[in-house]
């Protein structure tokens, strides 16, 4: 049965289906640019066409929220989702349903009733949009919090002795990530020493040598000591340009040194194996 | 390059100017050490921005005085303002809850520094780098 809107245009575009599919695939290929192989798109897009002319041949046609546009809809989202996570642009991803409408033009031709089809088409369109922007703030903030985790090891250099090496901008909310994972592990390994390596860090500004101070303040409180590690001389003479004064915190300019140094304080001997080997 | 406007409205925008002012330093041939310190500087007067003047904007461009050549970083806001400039570049001095060394240790950290306020009018810093 077909309602009324869309007069005879569904059974000429089924009579005309195979004619359809290549116009559109034709389209659709141009921008994909043989990323997705032709029998690939072939199968996805005689799927979409199928579910869509189905959907616009029932009696809630011009309605695509209804339920007769389910099985589109879920074909739209498996194919705005492939697309955002295989790195399409918007455009790829949107020519795909877009290009439907020059198919069916240009294949079946106009008439009244195409203004009715091509409504249902940019609904269709703008529904792919939607999930193909959904998946993509999805993709960004698994990679956030993936950040996030990444960005804050601590480790276990020595028994009572932890590494915090630390890479990239240091923010207020890393910071405060940074000084409470610091803290927690000092207690969990039962660590004296904790050296903070901003080898990675490109740039310390006074925010960055606040939030370093008020860590190693925290620490002391625990009763640990803090060494601070990995100053290029770029950053060493801009400290003292901007002068940030780090007091009697330990400094040094290698992860090397400061463990040295800590083995030292804790009174582990290291320097007859390193004379050994002529270091 | 040309000029390069940035808006400063957030966190994530001060590492961008901080990254813009690095490639311009990058392309000008400024040395580590002077690339380091405009940097830094940058970073202290976008914050500066941020932080006291409600947000605002960035202008990083190359300049080039026929001798040698550099980057100009200008920070404009539309905030409050300064009442006492000497003040504000006292080190150890803060309206907020900052170090109180970022206005005077960006001044440090540059060849040329000016500041344009007046309460209630805003602030523009501009500093300038020169490769040597």
């Amino acid at each position: 049965m077909t309602s009324e809107p869309f007069g005879d245009l569904i059974d000429r575009c089924r009579a005309a289906e195979d004619d359809l599919v290549r116009r559109w695939r034709a389209d659709v290929a141009a921008s994909l640019r043989g990323r997705i192989s032709e029998i690939e798109l072939d199968k996805e897009l005689r799927e979409i066409l199928d579910a869509v002319l189905s959907a616009v041949a029932s009696a809630d046609g011009a309605d695509t929220r209804s339920a007769a546009y389910g099985e589109v809809r879920a074909l739209l989202v498996d194919l705005s989702r492939g697309r955002a996570l295989q790195g399409f642009s918007p455009r790829e991803t949107a020519i795909s349903v877009f290009a439907l409408k020059k198919a069916v033009r240009d294949s079946v031709g106009t008439g009244p009733e195409f203004t009715a089809f091509s409504d249902v088409i940019d609904e269709l369109g703008l529904f792919t949009f939607e999930s193909y922007a959904k998946t993509r703030e999805e993709v960004i903030s698994n990679q956030a919090e993936q950040l996030l985790e990444l960005a804050t090891p601590v480790v276990k250099l020595w028994q009572g002795v932890v590494a915090l090496p630390l890479v990239g901008t240091l923010d207020s909310a890393r910071a405060q990530v940074v000084m409470e994972k610091l803290l927690q592990t000092l207690v969990d390994t039962g660590s004296e020493y904790a050296i903070i390596d901003i080898t990675g860090v490109p740039a310390v500004d006074t925010q960055v040598a606040q939030h370093l101070l008020k860590t190693i303040v925290a620490a002391r409180l625990m009763g640990a000591e803090c060494i601070i590690s990995g100053i290029r001389p770029q950053i060493a003479q801009t400290i003292v340009a901007l002068g940030i004064e780090f007091g009697d915190i330990a400094t040094k300019a290698t992860l090397a040194d400061a463990l040295l140094l800590a083995l030292g304080r804790i009174g582990v001997d290291v320097t007859a194996e390193m004379s050994k080997r002529g270091l | 390059m040309t000029a390069q406007e940035l808006p400063i409205s957030g966190d994530a925008d001060v590492v961008r100017v901080r990254q813009a002012v690095r490639a311009a330093a990058v392309q000008a041939k400024l040395s580590l050490v002077d690339q380091t310190k405009l940097v830094t500087a940058a970073s202290e007067l976008a914050r500066n921005t941020l932080t006291y003047g409600g947000g605002g904007g960035a202008l990083v461009e190359q300049v080039d005085n026929g001798l040698r050549k550099g980057v100009k970083a200008v920070f404009r806001d539309k905030g409050p303002g300064i009442a006492d400039v000497a003040q504000a570049l006292t080190d150890g001095f803060t309206s907020g809850s900052g170090m109180g060394l970022g206005l005077g240790g960006a001044r440090r950290l540059v060849d040329e520094f000016a500041i344009e306020t007046a309460p209630g009018d805003g602030t523009t810093v501009t500093v300038v780098k020169w490769a040597r």
